[in-house]
């Protein structure tokens, strides 16, 4: 079994990190000039990042497969960023966002990451400020705060409900200056296919330009991973279409180790699925449960329309089996809590897969305007979609998978097992243990992209800066390139006759069911099984039309497909792994007498980090130990 | 719900600078409930299936913030809908027997890739040519030192909405890019984080929308129409004082 050091700095929790800071190596101005680091990804995380590093003066080279930068999946991001300010004067501090973050995800993170979340936070918010992002402003012209699930104060910042556009349109334009003056070279409609690696040292990519479909050799001296989350390995989910995997997958297979796979936060609030055809589900911002009031009818199939439904016959189970957060409980509390009543028969709309939120009681205490002031955006949405007006009558909302805690796993400098890689934003297992907060998404992507990695990149360069650039010639490029050449060979002269949606729809029917909100041993276990068949068929049957040397969106699909594929059996055996309930990850032979989540610290205080060991080989799973230092383990109670 | 049989008329292009076409498909038994891109979905399976190429075409989020759809449908940038993209435009405004014509984004300076994608790098370059506030990381001074009123923030916010779909282009009958250059340049403006180089942001954003060869603007208004955030042409007086100012002051 592998050895995995954290690398976490000696000292006092809250000193570590300036400490760090000011005993890191350092690259001279000179040095800076002459490395180069690949960015593959242009979100949060990866936008802030390559911005910083060429702002320091190192060479960047940043790759998206979107048509400009700015459409990364962060600018769907609504809600808003948590930052421990303390403007509100409601008893804020560093030490509680950090707490409220390490309790949230339910004991499974790192505390010393997380503690220097919480110390950088404040610094996002000037940033982004300084930028222009508009922040919503008090009428007195401060910042204005809302508060969030699973916490007791008001910290959160916000944009209306475009929270997540207005950061990453920042991050742009800080990438955009950059672009302009040289010093990044930006690649739109590339799709990293590999991460080569050289003397154990990742020092470059394959990519594939998605328009000639001509594969490219790049070389950095560091390879930084900011590719997002992988929620759409359910099929559906609330990412972006073109959200995947792969570039994570590939850098597994190369021995970055994965954290975490099955850690999956399945959101509480979307709009439900309505036919066989959808694509993909909407969120609707958790802010909404702010004010919205959640119930189900009190009676099994009751089928009256919500607005004739009397007061004493409405059941806000939120608010009854939690008192003290009520609607604010959690994400994952607030889910399984929704399952739970539409599983037992209480469910409402056509297909009984949904509960009411109701924003009635809202509208009567602060009157439409104000409502409409807080929500408008997020009102029209549901409207557009669903065809009907929340003013006048609930939501219906259920959960959707939204985010993924488990990634690339990395050591306190966001490295991954593989010397120079490093992984950024949602693509690392990240700071959010078993459970992300609302709100927190945004803030750790710009943590790492323009607080942390910039720093912690120098430890790893500084003694690097003897490395000359290594030609692309190199045969490790060479091989990388051909394996990437020949899987797209292989997926086009394939002849099959299914397409590769259909593959994508049948695996993401297997997750939802087995590996979703409520798990168990039976159904892992088959799940396993069921998924190896999907792989075996899909490199049988699926058509991938088109060609390699033009843009052919099926093709990429394919390819992404086909990782999900692998990707999902790693989650499945994760899930199956950890018998503990924690956070997101429900296992039914977990759980208490009341049916909330059981942890088992005595068996489980750890991070699964899955060692890949071939294709068709069983993975190995290690693990680091959690260490809590500054806070007192408890079961989570919201009650 | 009910269902719809269609014929879809789609400009189809192998490449760019090939010769396109119209092109006629059927599509029968859609869901009333599906977003127009889903009907896309239905038509591209079925294509797969008989081993057909499918419609390429641009999407990403399906929640009409990332700005990636661009579609004219029936004459319209992003559809019948007001203030909609076409990801959020759903089926239940088409009628049983209907033909839509689908093409892409029409204006010179986005070329066509294939089928409905089109190359639209130039809005990047015009936000390269100034459409940022000069701050490095970590050099920010503290978020409330610098007061905004929720007036002039709203204001600010009203222009930075925008997607950067260029729906805006495609309405126009000159293809101009002002709703979308003055957007990000009003927003700016509005800000005290802007004024340090709101000058030189102006000249230098809009005379990259000129080099990248849109055409001028002439007050028809059809951008702030199409556009899906609604972004008033006040924002083009807006722009237009502000590069008048900036070269009156040199």
């Amino acid at each position: 079994m592998s050895i995995l050091n954290s690398k976490i700095p000696e000292g006092q929790l809250s000193e570590k990190w300036s400490n760090y800071k000011s005993t890191v190596p350092l690259v001279s101005p000179g040095n800076k000039r002459r490395l180069e680091i690949i960015v593959i990804g242009t979100g949060l995380a990866g936008a802030s990042a390559s911005s910083s590093l060429a702002e320091m003066g190192y060479n960047v080279k940043t790759f998206c497969f979107q048509d400009s930068p700015r459409r990364a999946h962060s600018i769907a991001a609504q809600g808003g960023i948590n930052a421990a300010k303390n403007y509100q004067n409601d008893g804020d501090s560093v030490f509680r966002l950090f707490y409220d973050t390490i309790k949230g995800g339910d004991y499974r993170s790192r505390e010393a990451n997380v503690h220097r979340l919480a110390e950088v936070s404040s610094n996002i918010i000037d940033q982004c400020v300084a930028q222009g992002v508009p922040f919503a402003r008090e009428y007195g012209g401060t910042l204005d705060n809302r508060s969030f699930g699973g916490v007791q104060v008001s910290r959160t910042f916000y944009a209306r409900g475009q929270t997540g556009q207005q950061l990453l349109l920042g991050a742009y334009s800080a990438l955009s200056r950059q672009i302009a003056k040289g010093s990044v070279t930006m690649y739109n409609r590339h799709e990293m296919l590999d991460i080569v690696k050289i003397d154990g040292k990742a020092r470059g990519v394959i990519v594939r330009n998605l328009l000639t479909g001509e594969y490219e050799r790049h070389f950095g001296h560091a390879v930084v991973l900011a590719t997002g989350g992988y929620g759409n390995v359910f099929y559906l989910s609330t990412n972006a279409m073109a959200s995947n995997t792969t570039a994570i997958w590939k850098a597994y297979k190369k021995g970055a180790m994965f954290g975490n796979p099955s850690f999956t936060q399945i959101h509480p609030t979307c709009i439900p699925v309505s036919g066989d055809y959808q694509s993909k589900l909407t969120l609707m911002s958790e802010s909404l449960r702010n004010d919205g009031r959640i119930w189900v009818p009190k009676k099994q199939g009751d089928d009256r329309r919500a607005e004739d439904i009397p007061e004493d016959e409405r059941d806000y189970y939120l608010e009854r089996r939690y008192p003290a957060f009520g609607n604010l409980v959690p994400r994952d509390v607030a889910s399984r809590a929704a399952k739970e009543r539409c599983d037992e028969g209480y469910g409402v709309g056509s297909t009984k897969l949904a509960v009411y939120l109701d924003f009635k009681d809202a509208i009567k205490r602060l009157g439409q305007d104000v409502v409409s002031a807080r929500y408008g955006n997020l009102f029209e949405m549901y409207e557009k979609i669903t065809g009907e007006d929340p003013y006048k009558s609930p939501m219906r909302i259920y959960p959707a998978v939204h985010y993924t805690m488990g990634g690339l796993w990395v050591d306190y400098n966001l490295m991954t097992t593989v010397q120079g890689l490093y992984a950024i934003g949602e693509c690392n297992y990240s700071d959010h243990g078993a459970n992300r907060l609302g709100a927190s998404a945004l803030m750790q992507g710009l943590a790492d992209g323009y607080f942390v990695l910039p720093y912690t990149i120098g430890e790893y360069l500084s003694k690097d800066i003897r490395t000359p650039a290594i030609s692309t010639d190199h045969e490790a490029f060479e091989i990388a390139e051909n394996e990437a050449r020949d899987q797209n060979t292989r997926l086009l002269n394939n002849n099959g006759s299914k397409s590769v949606e259909s593959f994508h729809r049948d695996l993401g029917a297997i997750m939802w069911e087995n590996c979703g909100m409520a798990r168990n041993k039976p159904n892992l276990t088959s799940a396993i099984s069921e998924i190896q068949s999907l792989k075996k068929e899909f490199w049988e049957k699926v058509r991938v039309p088109g060609r390699d040397d033009n843009l052919n969106p099926e093709l990429e699909k394919a390819g992404r497909v086909a990782d999900f594929i692998e990707l999902g059996e790693l989650m499945v055996r994760d899930a199956l792994d950890r018998s503990e309930s924690c956070g997101g990850h429900f296992r039914e032979e977990s759980q208490t007498e009341e049916g909330e989540a059981l942890r088992d610290d005595e068996n489980f205080k750890f991070t699964s980090a899955w060692e890949y060991k071939g294709d068709d080989v069983k993975p190995v799973r290690n693990k680091e130990e959690l260490q809590f230092e500054a806070v007192e383990l408890t079961q989570r109670s919201y009650k | 719900m009910g269902t719809l049989n269609l014929t879809l008329k789609i400009w189809r292009q192998d490449g760019l600078n090939k010769p396109g076409g119209f092109k006629n498909y059927k599509v029968d038994g859609l869901n009333t409930h599906m977003s127009f891109l889903e009907m896309l979905d239905v038509l591209n399976e079925q294509l797969v299936n008989e081993d057909s190429e499918p419609v390429a075409f641009d999407h990403d989020c399906r929640e009409g913030i990332c700005g990636m759809c661009s579609m004219v449908i029936d004459g319209r940038p992003h559809g019948l809908l007001d203030g909609t993209t076409t990801c959020q435009l759903h089926m239940r405004f088409f009628n049983d027997g209907d033909t839509i014509t689908i093409e892409p984004w029409r204006a010179k300076p986005f070329p066509i890739i294939k089928d409905l994608i089109v190359d639209r790098t130039p809005l990047d370059r015009i936000i390269q040519a100034g459409g940022y506030v000069s701050i490095n990381t970590g050099s920010a001074p503290d978020g409330n030192v610098i007061p905004i009123s929720k007036e002039i923030s709203e204001d600010a916010f009203d222009a930075a909405a925008c997607i950067g779909c260029g729906a805006c282009v495609a309405a126009c009958k000159n293809a101009s890019a002002s709703l979308f250059t003055a957007a990000k340049i009003s927003q700016l403006a509005l800000l005290p984080q802007g004024q340090a180089e709101r000058k030189e942001r102006v000249i230098g954003m809009v005379q990259q929308m000129d080099k990248e060869g849109f055409g001028h603007c002439t007050n028809t208004e059809a951008c702030e129409a199409e556009c899906p955030q609604g972004i008033s042409v006040e924002y083009i007086r807006k722009m237009n004082w502000e590069y008048h100012c900036a070269n009156i002051k040199g």
